[in-house]
């Protein structure tokens, strides 16, 4: 156990190496001048130049990796040009409010996407399946920023019920969650769908039957406990999705996560932000397939670590 | 909010003293500006405000290790560059003559030198506070202004308290601003209407507008006022095909600038000149080029195009600018020209423009040139002068003209009389003649509010600070 913690982790160095190094590589070649961006529109061409050499952007290519590289390694992500502090700490402001939206999302695509799977692979065939399968159709193609100014102007605006966007209370993070969780659960319930109905055709499952176990006991102990590996595995994929790509879902809801910080600095070519933020990103990813191995083993005593 | 400068703007753009006690004696030649200090005017931190702190606070602007985008305005400054350079530790063009009393001296004359005392860079700060808080007095500001900094919650909002020791007597009238931010026009336009908010700081979304506009329950609570700027399509002069002057005037021609107005919502007024109305120098007799594509298309066939040609221009990704540029693209296919629009973001823009060329054609519509300053030095040096006219730099038509080089600076050594803009207006015309430009529209800034928020139109909108908080009130 230890032995493969330790394996994995240090699989992670590359990983982060080569993920920081392409991030580098694409901002390095953007035909945009971070310098430029810094001072802004009406500053003058020798301002703009005597910026560019006071951030180190006129050093060579790999000059200016190494520099990053060098102060990565003693966990400093430099200084944000936008922000005007140091990396960090506005990651470290942003995060637990990603973290909180991507545990409720979850929460939201579980409560709903499981059962609705569950019911669609037991009646399968019957208007509940097709219901809950074309529910989960339209889930997963509606467009969140649509969906969430649809949540707002019903919920918040109209109805009053929660507040207009922002972040601070559990109020504030319903309409969020929700509206992520609706486009997501729509996945979970195509997956546990069919990952039911592949267990239930399953010979120990009609052994079970066969033993005259009551069909709900069959459900809980044999089905959903075999069925529930891909489960966790879109667990896994779905929290570097949180932290990343609910962009548009922050922007519409002014929540303050990672995403938003992140789309901001690319549009104004903050070079330290958007490296840290991508590198941050990726040891989430590294660490988040860690812990979801580490759950596979809990539960399925099949798969060893080792 | 926070902090003051010398001088300020009055509710025109007429410059005023602010932590100046009058406005500043300037010596014959406009080289020498003398400016005596409101005496007894406090920093947040109860400290009197000296003229160490002001010679300190341009000089910061100055240093390198500072980056400030602002430095540019200053460098005039006598042996500014010395300093920059690292040749001095101090800048001697600046005098401290007594604690009340500083001296600025020019390397060469310069009537806007008031204007740029005006400016956000030029704004006064406590040595002491920024020594000690080092890279962090941005997230901690303390000034003399109207406003006392509260809290900064990063992404989310920033909160000012009012300064009682303000030295304007009655200002500001607000007990406490609390501005939001990372909230979407759409979301803040809804907290409006539903009255937890009192001002909508970003620009309403088009398809609001248009029925905001027309409904009588906004009347009292939507502000208008012109801002002064102008929308522009850049041709680059260097690059085939605009490197005439008949292409360039046909372009001028073709485009039907009252359609693309009415995109945004109807938010501006056509343009056929450089400077904008508000601008002193704006030509008033000056009637430009009129919309005749038949014309245009026959001035197109003279100078050597009778069946077109095929082009490119670039145009920023965020709405509605695309759109904007998909109009003008199908007027300029009315006399021939196929236009390919490549939306692009802000900073690829700006940095295709300053390099040379690489694009014959930019919408500058959300780049557009905002002022610093009410002058027509502002529309010239910093984005049609041949110092601009180099990589990473802002004059995009990539056109250079000494005669007109000689021109401005005459100007700018002319104080402000009908002579000095009578010089603007022969430079504009002439750039008009060569027709660098496509001037399409000038701005205009729609602020949305509640009732209970009372102001004139422009403390809600002033042409340079855009909201003068200080002069709002809100009624129970």
């Amino acid at each position: 156990m230890v032995a493969y913690l330790l394996r994995r982790m240090l699989f992670a160095v590359p990983v982060l190496f080569g993920i920081s190094l392409i991030t580098f590589v694409l901002i390095y070649f953007l035909p945009a001048d971070p310098a430029r961006m810094y001072a802004g529109p009406n500053a003058s061409v020798e301002a703009v130049n005597r910026i560019r050499t006071q951030l180190g952007l006129d050093q060579p290519f790999y000059v200016q990796y190494g520099r990053f590289v060098e102060r990565a390694v003693q966990g400093d992500l430099g200084y944000s040009y936008q922000l005007q502090m140091p990396v960090i700490d506005a990651i470290l402001a942003r995060f637990p409010f990603t973290l909180q939206l991507t545990l409720a999302g979850i929460f939201v695509e579980l409560l709903i996407g499981v059962p609705a799977g569950l019911l669609a692979a037991v009646r399968r065939s019957t208007w509940l399946d097709g219901t809950s399968m074309v529910a989960a159709m339209i889930g997963v193609s509606s467009p969140p920023f649509w969906l969430g100014l649809l949540m707002l102007y019903f919920f918040a605006f109209r109805l009053g019920l929660f507040p207009l966007g922002g972040a601070g209370t559990w109020k504030h993070l319903v309409l969020p969650a929700v509206t992520a969780g609706l486009g997501g659960a729509g996945w979970y319930a195509r997956m546990t769908r069919s990952s039911v109905l592949e267990v239930l055709s399953a010979d120990y499952v009609r052994t079970a039957r066969a033993k005259g176990l009551a069909g709900s006991t069959v459900l809980r102990r044999h089905v959903l406990r075999n069925a529930i590996n891909p489960i966790v595995t879109m667990v896994g994929m779905d929290i570097p999705w949180f932290v990343g790509g609910v962009v548009l879902i922050e922007t519409v809801f002014a929540w303050p996560g990672l995403g938003r910080m992140m789309v901001d600095a690319i549009l104004t070519d903050d070079v330290p932000l958007i490296l840290g933020t991508v590198t941050f990103t990726a040891v989430l990813v590294v660490v988040s397939s860690i812990i979801i191995d580490l759950a596979h083993a809990l539960l399925d005593p099949r798969i060893r670590l080792g | 909010m926070v902090f003051d400068g010398l001088l300020f703007y009055d509710e025109t753009t007429d410059l005023v003293p602010r932590l100046a006690a009058a406005m500043p004696e300037v010596s014959l030649d406009a080289t020498v500006y003398t400016f005596r200090l409101r005496p007894g005017v406090t920093f947040h931190n109860g400290r009197e405000v000296t003229a160490d702190d002001v010679a300190y606070s341009i000089t910061r602007v100055l240093d390198p290790e500072t980056k400030s985008p602002g430095s540019g305005f200053y460098t005039g400054i006598a042996a500014a560059q010395d300093f920059i350079d690292g040749q001095a530790d101090a800048v001697s063009g600046i005098t401290v003559l007594d604690p009340t009393t500083i001296q600025f001296t020019l390397e060469s004359a310069d009537v806007t030198f008031g204007n740029k005392m005006a400016l956000n860079f030029a704004f006064i700060v406590p040595k002491e506070e920024v020594e000690r808080q080092g890279e962090n007095f941005g997230h901690n500001p303390l000034g003399t202004g109207p406003f006392r900094f509260k809290e900064w919650v990063p992404g989310r909002q920033l909160t000012f308290e009012r300064n009682p020791d303000h030295f304007v007597e009655g200002l500001p009238r607000l007990d406490r601003v609390v501005i939001q931010v990372g909230v979407e026009p759409e979301v803040a336009l809804l907290r409006l209407e539903r009255g937890e908010i009192d001002l909508m700081g970003d620009p309403i979304p088009g398809a609001e507008f248009a029925r905001i506009k027309t409904d009588l329950a906004w009347e009292n609570r939507l502000t208008s006022a012109p801002q002064v700027s102008t929308i522009y399509i850049t041709m680059n002069t260097q690059m085939p095909s605009f490197d005439n002057v008949q292409v360039r005037q046909a372009f001028n021609m073709a485009i039907d600038k009252n359609r693309i107005i009415q995109l945004p919502g109807g938010r501006g007024t056509v343009a056929n000149q450089i400077l904008p109305p508000l601008t002193p120098g704006y030509d008033q007799s000056y009637q430009g080029y009129q919309y005749t594509p038949e014309r245009a298309k026959q001035l197109l066939a003279e100078a050597g195009f009778p069946n077109g040609f095929t082009t490119t221009t670039e145009c920023i990704a965020v709405d509605p600018q695309p759109k904007l540029c998909e109009s003008f693209q199908q007027d300029l296919s009315k006399i021939g020209v196929t236009v390919e629009v490549k939306t692009l973001a802000a900073s690829t823009v700006i940095a295709d423009g300053g390099t040379a060329g690489k694009v014959p054609l930019i919408w500058s519509g959300g780049l557009g040139w905002i002022q610093d300053y009410p002058d027509p030095d502002d529309f010239y040096t910093p984005i049609l002068s041949c110092g601009a006219a180099v990589p990473g730099g802002w004059n995009w038509p990539w056109y250079c003209n000494q005669d007109l080089e000689a021109k401005a600076q005459e100007a700018i050594a002319t104080p402000l009389t009908q002579r000095r803009l009578a010089i603007y207006q022969e430079i504009f015309r002439t750039l008009m003649d060569q027709a660098v430009w496509v001037p399409v529209y000038n701005g205009q800034y729609d602020i949305a509010h509640s009732a209970k928020v009372v102001g004139g139109v422009t403390d809600f909108a002033h042409p340079e600070p855009t909201i003068r908080y200080e002069y709002l009130a809100k009624q129970p």
